[in-house]
């Protein structure tokens, strides 16, 4: 999960990071409102999980509360690259002498943590490792040792940082790891770190992903989730524990296992394209041991989605017994039928694997008007796209 | 091996012909537990189920919360091969263990988030099928449990030497290149399926790998074309961040170097098969 700018500045707050943390606002007379509270020129930022904020007209400086005022009205009335703005961030203006970039992050190439640090910053870091990676310094942590004061050191050096603020950068690196690792972070990035004209090193902005994984040792972050950018058919599947996507297709697509189900995804589009263009509504992977009830909730989920105009089920049975998968359809059909919805669209079924014949044969007995069975993958896929095209 | 999935699975690998010597659980040890007539032993600990049994290979079911610890402690128990299948394991516990076991110089990790590893008719090592597929030639590694089992299914007339499902997590224990470098110095093996999904840059690096140390034909399948940015597709490392980690970068690596890519499953199977039949 990634955080906005102001969730990632608390926890920098919680942690000893050096920031100022403002306030968010919702409304211009509240941005109004911090403003006199904050007093003197103050930064108000747009509040969305997407880079280029400033360009795009989202950062802007206020002199008085007014000001504040109408340029929170203007910024939330922007959409940046998609995302609507609906917060704005309000803090005191930092007057800059000098921008800096450091983060740490999960180094997947290297199956370790990563430091990255540049006397650039303030730009787009990608921007500096692409037109001038020997400013970028990249350290490799390792997450048994950590950043002791001697890899911070190692970090400040590497990256140059003048000497005479070496000991805050220090402080600021430790701090940051503190983050990293007591919030299960994946990236903790700050850019820019700013070192104002008073000579203190302070994060100006904050960029936080979290690990989902670690959701079970992390009670504060459910907290942190934003529910009023959620897809609500994902919000609905995750409450019922479902592993869904929504996609902007018409064929809706239930399978087992994240490869297989992506995978069923393309191949669906593949064949889509003689139709018109049929794509997939959605990802759906109902994992091993799908029980009537996973099938039914997968099933009432896609079937909620107006644009979804048939449905691939893609089962091919490893631990999953096919007949399983099968009862598990019927009942959910039954179920569905008996809380009024009817399964409106038609079903393409292919069953795979570990107790595949005995599925089939539950199916075709059941003989519930509306499903089809596909031999293969290929074939189950053409049939749906050709039936959400309606032909 | 005492609770439902333990259970479950390990009467799974006897029936697959595998020898489970032993079950760990801690605070169970002097216990065994019955699997169709054959008893099997519990251990608190995967040192003294070594000890007492010889095993080489620990299989870990254990859920997320404990993983960490089983792991570690297998690899101190100087395990040699340890399968990890647990999913949903924190990235920050991921990372220890693995280098953990890098750093051992002895314990071969797998996983975590994976099904592990089969070679038909000979050993099993986790929960891929032993039913789908016969003892054959074909050597395949993959990062999806369900897209092996869609291959070993599509390719079952000509069998495989051995198949590694290296798991969908960020951090693995084992890579695509060890997979593809076990394979290169196989003498069972003559051809190698690789199986590759959107996210980080395993593809590419193998890629890279494929052109200056693999002489046996590759045949390559990538999933998630269809993935948009942004998202995580079931797997906690499928996941596209802005232009990096997309499956036409992976398929385009792969091609540079000469690695044929099937469009699907069935298409990629059919390189295969293509191959196996001009080798003969």
């Amino acid at each position: 999960m990634d955080l906005y700018e102001f969730q990632a500045k608390q926890l920098f707050a919680k942690h000893g990071v050096k920031t100022q943390v403002g306030e968010v606002v919702t409304t211009p007379a509240t941005a109004q409102a911090a403003a006199e509270k904050f007093g003197g020129l103050v930064v108000v930022k747009a509040q969305v999980k997407v880079g280029g904020r400033g360009k795009a007209g989202g950062v802007k400086l206020a002199k008085t509360p007014q000001e504040a005022a109408e340029r929170a009205s203007d910024i939330l009335k922007l959409n940046i690259k998609g995302h609507q703005v609906r917060q704005v961030l309000v803090t005191p203006a930092e007057d800059i002498a000098k921008e800096f970039y450091v983060s740490f992050l999960l180094d997947r190439s290297n199956r370790t943590f990563l430091a990255m640090a540049s006397v650039e910053g303030g730009v787009e870091i990608e921007e500096v490792a692409a037109t001038n990676p020997d400013a970028l310094a990249k350290i490799p942590i390792s997450a048994s040792t950590g950043v002791t004061k001697e890899v911070a050191f190692k970090i400040a050096q590497a990256a140059k940082f003048p000497s005479e603020i070496q000991n805050q950068v220090v402080e600021m690196l430790q701090a940051m790891w503190k983050v990293f690792v007591a919030e299960d972070a994946t990236l903790v990035e700050v850019n820019p770190l700013v070192l104002t004209p008073s000579g203190q090193v302070v994060a100006l902005d904050g960029k936080v992903s979290l690990d989902d994984n670690a959701a079970f040792r992390q009670a504060d972050h459910a907290a942190l989730v934003d529910k009023s950018i959620e897809d609500p058919l994902e919000a609905a599947a995750k409450e019922k524990d479902l592993n869904y996507v929504k996609l902007t297709g018409e064929v809706g697509i239930i399978g087992n296992g994240a490869g297989l189900v992506m995978s069923t995804l393309d191949v669906v589009a593949y064949a889509g394209e003689e139709f018109g263009g049929m794509k997939p509504a959605n990802f759906l992977d109902i994992g091993g041991g799908a029980s009537a009830e996973v099938m039914a909730n997968g099933l009432n989920i896609i079937l909620s989605d107006p644009a979804v105009r048939s449905v691939f089920v893609n089962v091919f049975g490893g631990i999953t017994a096919c007949d399983a998968v099968a009862n598990g359809i019927v009942q959910a059909v039954d179920l569905l039928t008996k809380q009024g919805k009817s399964i409106s669209v038609p079903l393409v079924v292919r069953l795979d694997g570990n107790n595949a014949e005995a599925g089939r044969k539950i199916l075709s007995d059941a003989a519930i008007s509306g499903i089809h069975m596909a031999k293969t993958m290929d074939e189950g896929a053409r049939l749906v796209a050709q039936l959400a095209a309606g032909k | 091996m005492t609770g439902i999935e333990g259970t479950k699975h390990t009467s799974r690998l006897l029936k697959s012909g595998a020898k489970v010597v032993a079950g760990v659980t801690p605070n169970k040890g002097g216990q065994s537990v019955d699997f169709d007539g054959t008893s099997v032993p519990v251990f608190n600990s995967v040192a003294e189920a070594m000890a007492a049994t010889g095993a080489n290979v620990s299989v870990i079911f254990v859920p997320p919360k404990f993983a960490k610890a089983a792991v570690m402690e297998a690899i101190s128990a100087k395990i040699e091969l340890c399968v990890v299948i647990t999913e949903g394991i924190p990235v920050h516990d991921s990372v220890i263990f693995v280098n953990q076991a890098l750093n051992s110089g002895i314990t071969r990790l797998i996983g975590p988030n994976c099904p592990g590893v089969i070679s038909p008719g000979e050993s099993n090592a986790g929960i891929i099928p032993a039913d789908i597929t016969k003892k054959g030639r074909i050597g395949l590694v993959s990062k999806s449990g369900t897209l092996t089992y869609q291959m070993m299914y599509e390719l079952r007339d000509i069998g495989f030497s051995t198949a590694v499902g290296i798991g969908g997590d960020p951090i693995i224990g084992t890579t695509h290149i060890d997979c593809l470098k076990a394979f290169e110095e196989d003498p069972e093996t003559d051809a190698i399926v690789m199986i590759g999904e959107i996210g980080g840059d395993a593809e590419e690096r193998a890629a890279v790998f494929i052109k200056d140390n693999v002489t046996k034909p590759v045949v390559g399948y990538v999933a998630g074309f269809t993935a948009p940015e942004g998202k995580t597709m079931g797997h906690a490392g499928a996941i596209v961040s802005g232009s990096a980690g997309t499956a036409q970068a992976k398929q385009d690596a792969l091609e540079a170097v000469g690695v044929k890519v099937g469009k699907t499953p069935s298409q990629t199977a059919e390189l295969m098969r293509q191959i196996m039949k001009n080798l003969k």
